[in-house]
This record gives C-alpha cells, structure tokens and sequence, in this order.
C-alpha cells in the first residue's frame, strides 16, 4: 500500500478530482495548505501587489494498493499541470509518494488492502 | 374626487410638483422619516451582499459581493446624471421614459421642496436606493460565472434603458401604468419595478450565460450560512425602509405599509419552514431566511392596500409558490444560482397579481366612485395583469438585447480559467478568506 500526497494549485481541484473519478479513485482526503516552494503568487490589497510569503496551495491525499499507484499519478499529472505551456508552470505543484504501513477501516476493523 | 386622487398619490407614494401653491413649508416629520428611509434602504445592498456572499463558494465570495457594491458606485452617479429625469421627468417619445432638463445632475431642485413637505434631493435620494438595490439583485441569478467587466456595462445599460423607463411608467404621475384603470396599477413599493424586473432579467441571463462549471452533479455549497443569515436581517430591517418609506410621508399610509411588511415576512418564514419540515424532516436555517425574503417581495406591491391578515396570506402563498419554483428549477435543469427568479420573481408576481383579492374595503370603494360605479377584486386583476406583463415582456426583451451587446463589446460571460480559479483571483486579485474550507 501506498499514501500519495499531492500538493496542487487551489484551482486545479476540480478537474483533479474529475480527472480521479474518471480514474476509479473515489476515495480522497482534502485539504487548504500554505507553503512555499518556487512558485511566487502575486496578490492585490488596496492598490499594491503583495507576495505573501505562503502561497495557498490544495493537499490531497489518497491511500491506494500497489496496483492503482500509476493510474493515480497519471490521472494527477494529466489535470493538475497548467495547460498554458507542455511542460507545465513553476507552481504546479508535486506529487510525494510514501510506503504505508496499515490501514483500518473503523467501521469493521478490517485491515490492510482490504480496508482501503 | 380630489381627495381620492390625493389618496391615491399618497398610496402610490408620490406627488406631484404642479399642485403645489407657493413654496410649502418643510415637513419635519416626514422628511426625518424619509431620511431614514433612504439609508434603511442603502443597508439593504450591503444585506444584499451578505446575502448572496454567503451563498456562494469561498473563491466568489468577494466577486459576488462586490456585484452589490459596485452597483452602489455606479447607479448612485448614474441616478443623478440622467436616470432621475428618465424617471421622474415628463413622458416623451410617448411616454417610453420621462425627461426633464432641470433634473439632469438635480441642477434645479437644489432647494426645491415637494407638496408633501420634504425636500425634492430626499426623495431623489430615496427613489435612487431603488436604483441601486434593483440590479444587484440580477446578480444573484448568473453569481460564480460572470466577468466583471462585463457585469458592469449590462447594469449600466439595464439601469439606463430598463429601470428608468419601468419605474417612469408605474410611479411617475405620467406613466401610462400608473394612469391603469381607475386608481392605476398598485404597485406600492416596487414588485413590478424591482422584483419583478429583476428576476426576469436575471432567469434571461442566466439561461443565456448557461450553468456553472459542474452544475448540477457538483453541489457548489454555500461558504458561509452564517454571513447569509446576517445579510437576511439587515435586508429585513431595511425592508422598513423599502416598503414604509415608499408612502412618502410619516402617517397613517407609513403605519399601514410598516405593519403589513413585518407580519407578511414573518407568515413567509414560517410557511417556508414548514413545508420544507413536511418535505424534508428538517427547518433549515436558509429555508427560513428564504421565506423571510419571498413574503417581503410578495408584500412589497401590496404594503399600501392590503391589511394584516391580507398580508399574511400574502407570505404564505408567496412562499408556497417560490417553494415550488425552486425545486421546478432543479427539474428544468437551469442555473439561477442564487434562485433571483426563483424568489424575487416569482414572489413579485404572486404579490402583484394576487394582492388585488386582499385589498382594503375603503381603497375599493375609492377605486369605484372612481370608475364611477363599481369596481371587483377582478377588475383590479386584470389591471395588475396587464402591468405585471408588461414588465415580464420589456425586462426579458430588453435584457436579451443587452446582453447581446454587452457580448460584442467586453463579454459577459467569465472565461472558463476565470470561472476555475474563482471571480476573487481572477477579476480582483484578492481572496475572501485566510484558511477555511477548500471550495
């Protein structure tokens, strides 16, 4: 099992869950974040730009079985990249991947792939 | 005949210049309520604001606020300028709207002062809060996909060509609505002229504009129930304002309209509450407030003619119909986001039309020696008919003309990226909220 995280652009979301559904992964956890990596946002308060220094950013996170790992991150990469230029915007985002240990649904008690 | 004709320009919340003898003396009283008046009713916009703001996801939530104040900025000029004068001033192009030269820029009422004693700048003032409060309303039927830029100019044009020349034909003393039958078409406080007006532009554009990104599979749920509901009270109060204040005086006419007001909102928020416990199990909060609002539009035509009990059956079948009009959309399958139709058009309609069954035994015995004879409750219908028709047919031609200009030139419709990343970041570069939930 797998936990991908995913951090994106606040208004990639909707087509990133479109694009997850389509996919077969109904099952995500949402989230608002700040951060900041290269990207620098620009904002506007009476008049004068302003560059917060943590950009607000989507963190979404999905538990999957081994088998479904690419189909996520393809179905990610597809929605969540800025159709502007191919190789995307600084921005975008990133997509982390980390092993995961167990999982219990609460409900049964069920563990492991089963449960996801 | 004279003093039902006084009556009459009471009810209708008007006077005319040419009566007057001399200068009359200032009317402390009423001009002191009319000042009120008029910023009870520029509290509705930003109720307004609230009201819609709420509704809406967390990344339009400036965007639709803002759809209200702007229209703050720019009637408020335009009502000066010209729109007064197209309103109020001597029908031309026979009577299409009214013209006066004094009137541009209020140049020559500086220190006119009106037969009913207040000031002529008061009830300019006043009647402008109309100006403003009529187009923010629209808003709330294309909210979440509409340019900026594009909203401004089709508010612009509408105040200009459909307001002024609405309100030049149901308030002016020349207007050929307000000269309807024996004592006119009754339209108190504005169901034809405001709500009326208003939904129908708004069901037009938001047919033309077509639905949200992701309506309806995509429940777009509201960011924040709580601003709303504080937006439902201020425009409650403001009401006060909006329906007492139309009598133009401080007397009996402005008890009758308050009264009637508060207990028409009251009889819609309860029915709203219990159908909706009927049919869901549960009393929501926006159902609550949504009925508030459809018995006040309802009882908005009606304030000046129609007693308590009038006025509650008033809210209760303006929010038995509004209730259905909204779930009838969701089966239609259009997108009036904020139901601007749904509410205010509808509820104007059943309040226009159907106040004529609820209207005080003096008013109709008036209204008969007027006719000369007898008048029915569906006489009076057929009058209201005719008024409520013509509003629905100008305001729907118009605005699709509008919009097909407002097209050509800057474009109504948000691009598709502008409608994604949300009408804060997109046409302000700012955002509502700090940290709150992800839609």
């Amino acid at each position: 099992m797998k936990l991908i995280v995913a951090i994106i652009r606040s208004n990639k979301l909707d087509q990133v869950r479109e694009s997850l559904i389509e996919a077969g992964i109904e099952r995500i956890t949402v989230g608002r974040v700040s951060g900041h990596g290269r990207h620098i946002k620009e904002e506007v308060y009476r008049g004068k730009v302003i560059v917060p220094g943590l950009t607000p950013k989507i963190r979404i996170e999905i538990a999957v079985n081994e088998d479904f790992v690419e189909t996520t991150v393809d179905a990610i990469l597809n929605s969540a990249r800025s159709a502007d230029s191919a190789d995307g915007i600084i921005g975008d985002g990133k997509i982390f991947i980390t092993p995961l240990e167990e999982c219990i649904r609460i409900r049964t008690g069920e563990r492991g792939g089963e449960a996801i | 005949m004279k003093k039902t004709y006084l009556l009459l320009l009471a009810l209708l919340g008007f006077t005319v210049s040419s009566f007057a003898q001399g200068t009359p003396e200032i009317d402390t009283g009423a001009t002191a309520w009319m000042i009120t008046s008029t910023a009870l009713v520029l509290l509705m916009v930003p109720g307004l604001a609230m009201f819609y703001g709420g509704l809406v996801r967390s990344k339009n939530v400036l965007g639709t606020m803002m759809h209200s104040f702007v229209a703050m900025g720019i009637m408020s000029i335009l009502w000066i300028a010209v729109s007064y004068s197209m309103a109020f001033g001597e029908s031309i192009f026979g009577g299409w709207f009214g013209w006066n030269s004094d009137y541009l820029f209020l140049r020559g009422i500086d220190e006119s002062i009106m037969p009913s004693g207040v000031p002529e700048l008061v009830f300019v003032m006043f009647q402008g809060k109309f100006a403003i409060i009529t187009p923010a309303l629209i808003a709330g039927a294309f909210a979440e996909r509409v340019s900026f830029k594009g909203y401004v100019l089709f508010i612009t044009i509408w105040g200009i060509f459909i307001y002024n020349p609405l309100c030049h034909w149901v308030w002016a003393e020349d207007g050929f609505l307000f000269n309807l039958g024996p004592m006119g078409a009754i339209d108190f406080a504005g169901g034809t002229v405001v709500h009326i007006s208003a939904g129908v532009s708004g069901l037009v554009a938001a047919i033309y504009l077509g639905k949200r990104r992701g309506y309806p599979h995509r429940h777009s749920r509201p960011n924040n129930l709580v601003m709303t509901l504080m937006g439902a009270g201020l425009l409650w109060v403001g009401w006060f304002g909006f329906n007492a204040g139309s009598s133009v005086s401080s007397g009996l006419a402005t008890a009758q309209a308050l009264t009637a007001t508060q207990v028409a909102a009251a009889a819609g928020a309860m029915s709203w509450i219990i159908i909706e416990s009927l049919h869901h199990g549960k009393a929501t909060a926006l159902g609550f407030v949504s009925g508030v609002l459809a018995g006040l539009v309802a009882v908005t035509p009606a304030a000046g003619v129609v007693q308590p009990l009038g006025a509650i059956s008033l809210g209760i079948i303006a929010s038995m119909v509004c209730y259905g009009a909204v779930i009838l959309k969701d089966k239609l399958g259009y997108d009036d986001s904020l139901d601007a139709f749904g509410i205010h058009g509808v509820g104007g309609i059943v309040g226009a039309l159907l106040l004529s069954f609820f209207i005080r035994d003096s008013w109709m015995a008036d209204a008969a020696i007027a006719n000369g004879g007898t008048w029915g409750a569906l006489q009076q219908l057929g009058i209201q008919a005719t008024a409520v028709g013509i509003a629905i047919a100008y305001a729907a031609i118009g605005t699709i003309i509008i919009i097909f200009i407002v097209e050509k030139t800057v474009g109504l419709k948000a691009k598709t990226s502008d409608e994604l990343d949300g009408l804060d970041h997109a046409y302000h570069g700012e955002r509502g909220y700090g940290m709150l939930n992800p839609n």
